[in-house]
């Protein structure tokens, strides 16, 4: 009977694996500092994936579900958020004239989306919509390596390929086709803190960014988990000595 | 009723008036059990206890969610950042619902194997069998509530079902949606049932308590107990055992939850749903797949989904499809291996439920589909006429292979009740 459980376990991890299977692209993998048991965000990068964030890819992409306020997770203080939302201009009202007017962003405003509404975000990208990344590390199947393969993979496409006007060869989008032009270069950005500048360096920056958007509490969590099963394994072994010390008689009897 | 049991003063005054105390004084100290049921007998506690952590989690969170098309996965999200917490309470629900499926399955396999189906506990199989249909409803409906892609795509695909209906099929599709396609009516009423259909399983699980006590447990060698000497009270020898058993079912699922929380989730369902873009695989969640392929392997719409639903209605004849007088397999030689070949069957369809149906799948799925009902409705009742049983022990007390006593009491089997 134990094969039972151990045949549920292979069917339950087979599932999920199989269904989200994309088939004909290798992504690159990577150790991340966030993964494992006792994974850890890493601040200097989160820090250096906001930059690039907010240099790089927040002309087109939203982050509607991070607030400023949430920064504090990245190590800056109260006043260097008030800073960083205050470069922001973001609507409020209506005022006592019924009117809506601009004001600076504070800490408990949301990034500002750069486009008024999705339709807006087509227009102006040849139809396509470029999709909110608040999620995006979650949204899709192995999604850290996924974006750092996806940004680091725009290449010549191969000669017998046709490009529709528009498209753009990425090896590991699934089909090839993207419509999001390539976005990194290399020295697109000068770091604050100096650090490098390439392609594959910004992309892993970016990457720990958006791991922590799409999940602020993962660190927490992990962090919690070792001391809860930690907790479990030891209650398992002394309920386990409590049920066979209650047992003993009717063992003994037995034999 | 002896209120004299009770030395407390305040308990006997109440226990007089109101026989909790003694209730549970005899189904829980008293209640006679067999003394040799083994570990697979603890999954039936821990699906209780799972059905109690997903109440509790799921009304917690009812507290923060909002049931519309605009603010549900907002909702959601904001659980998992703003609410205290809010994080733990979903990923327990979440990976509870798993882990729920996962104990249920194994207790209803642990049924199949010993006979526990059989006479005179078939209204408690039954009753079971009630219980998984309206927890598949409840997961379903569950599934939907964040509104992601997988929910909104799954749920179109599954209601869809309906309108297979011959004539009034579109009619209750409209209706059940309440609109012409799953929209916010939808996810209203959705949600409604989604609160309200664990309370119907809690009666339910009453029901299946009451039947159980009339007979208690079976057992591993599926004999009845004969007396005093082959039972224990039920506490403190089963409630040790089965707080030993949730002490390690609860490490597998803090595991999930705090190391893997979206690892038996879909990707998608991070995505907004979104009306006008079809996810390029819809698949249900994984308790859903055997089912699901089943519902694939039939070329015919009504037919697929007479298939999925009869897979499941099968259950409830199976104590008259299978007459033997053997309930356990252990004295069932063949009855062991085919119930083994039911094992891997199900898997299979669970496995090629995750594939997309074309080609080598719908192939093996449908032999899988076929050799599913052939097993109950074909294989079951033959074994009944032409599987001579091991002898049986004679009682759970005397050791189990008493040689010639055994061989001369129970050389006839079927003799079940002295």
């Amino acid at each position: 009977m134990k094969k039972l459980f151990l045949c549920l376990a292979a069917l339950m991890m087979a599932g999920p694996a199989l269904a989200a299977g994309g088939g004909d692209v290798v992504l690159k993998q990577k150790d991340w500092s966030f993964s494992g048991p006792f994974g850890s965000f890493d601040q200097a990068a989160m820090q250096r994936g906001l930059q690039a964030y907010v240099e790089v890819c927040s002309g087109c992409h939203s982050l509607d579900y991070v607030s400023f306020r949430n920064l504090a997770d990245l190590g800056y203080n109260e006043a260097e958020i008030k800073a960083i939302a205050a470069q922001y201009e973001v609507e409020d009202g209506p005022n006592d004239d019924g009117d809506m007017f601009m004001r600076a962003a504070l800490p408990a405003d949301r990034f500002p989306a750069p486009y008024a509404n999705q339709n807006a975000a087509r227009a102006a990208n040849n139809g396509a919509y470029p999709p909110d990344l608040s999620l995006i590390a979650k949204a899709r199947a192995n999604g850290p390596d996924y974006l750092y393969s996806l940004l680091t993979s725009y290449e010549e496409a191969p000669g017998d390929t046709e490009i529709p006007e528009g498209m753009y060869y990425n090896a590991a989008y699934s089909g090839h086709m993207i419509a999001m032009p390539q976005p990194l270069y290399g020295d697109d950005l000068t770091y604050a803190d100096g650090a490098e500048s390439s392609v594959e360096a910004i992309s892993a920056d970016l990457v720990a960014f958006l791991a922590w958007t799409a999940e602020p509490a993962l660190e927490k969590r992990k962090r919690t988990g070792v001391a809860v099963v930690a907790f479990l394994l030891i209650l398992s072994v002394m309920s386990f000595g409590a049920m066979r010390f209650i047992w003993a008689d009717v063992k003994k009897s037995k034999v | 009723m002896s209120a004299s049991k009770f030395s407390n003063p305040v308990v006997r005054w109440i226990d007089h008036r109101l026989p909790i105390f003694s209730f549970l004084e005899h189904e829980a100290n008293e209640y006679p059990t067999p003394k040799n049921l083994n570990y697979f007998w603890n999954f039936g506690s821990l699906a209780g206890i799972s059905l109690v952590i997903m109440i509790v989690t799921g009304i917690t969170l009812a507290m923060s969610y909002t049931a519309h098309v605009d603010y549900a996965f907002e909702s959601v999200e904001r659980i998992m950042r703003d609410v205290n917490h809010g994080w733990l309470l979903r990923y327990i629900h979440m990976n509870g619902a798993s882990f729920f499926f996962i104990v249920v399955f194994v207790h209803i396999f642990r049924g199949l194997y010993y006979g526990s189906y059989k006479a005179p506990r078939e209204l408690l199989w039954m009753l079971g069998v009630v219980i998984l249909l309206l927890m598949m409803a409840t997961a379903f409906m569950g599934y939907v509530l964040p509104w992601g892609q997988m929910s909104f795509w799954g749920a179109t695909v599954i209601t869809n079902l309906f309108s297979a209906i011959p004539f009034v099929g579109e009619s209750i599709v409209t209706w059940l949606w309440g609109g012409f396609s799953v929209d916010n009516p939808t996810l209203n009423r959705f949600f409604a049932l989604h609160y309200l259909m664990p309370f119907l399983i809690v009666g339910v699980v009453i029901l299946h308590l009451v039947a159980l006590h009339r007979f208690g447990s079976n057992n591993p060698l599926g004999i009845d107990t004969r007396g005093p000497q082959d039972t224990l009270p039920f506490h403190p020898y089963y409630t040790i055992k089965d707080f030993f058993g949730l002490s390690v079912f609860l490490t597998f699922l803090a595991a999930a939850v705090f190391f893997f929380p979206n690892f038996l989730g879909h990707p998608d369902n991070y995505i907004p749903a979104n009306p006008m873009q079809t996810p390029a695989h819809i698949v249900p969640e994984w308790y859903f797949l055997p089912f699901y392929a089943i519902l694939r392997a039939v070329p015919d719409k009504l037919g697929g989904v007479l298939a999925m639903f009869g897979a499941i209605a099968i259950l409830f004849v199976l104590p008259w499809l299978d007459r033997s007088p053997v309930r356990s397999a252990r004295f069932r030689p063949m009855f062991k291996i085919f119930f083994w070949i039911l094992v891997i069957d199900c898997i299979v369809l669970g496995y090629v439920g995750a594939k997309p149906a074309e080609g080598m799948y719908l192939l093996v799925g449908r032999v899988a589909t076929v050799w599913y009902f052939i097993h109950f409705l074909a294989i079951l009742p033959l074994l009944s006429v032409i599987e001579t049983p091991r002898p049986l022990p004679q009682s759970i007390s005397t050791p189990v292979f008493g040689g010639g006593v055994g061989l001369a009491g129970a050389a006839a089997a079927p003799k079940e009740k002295v």
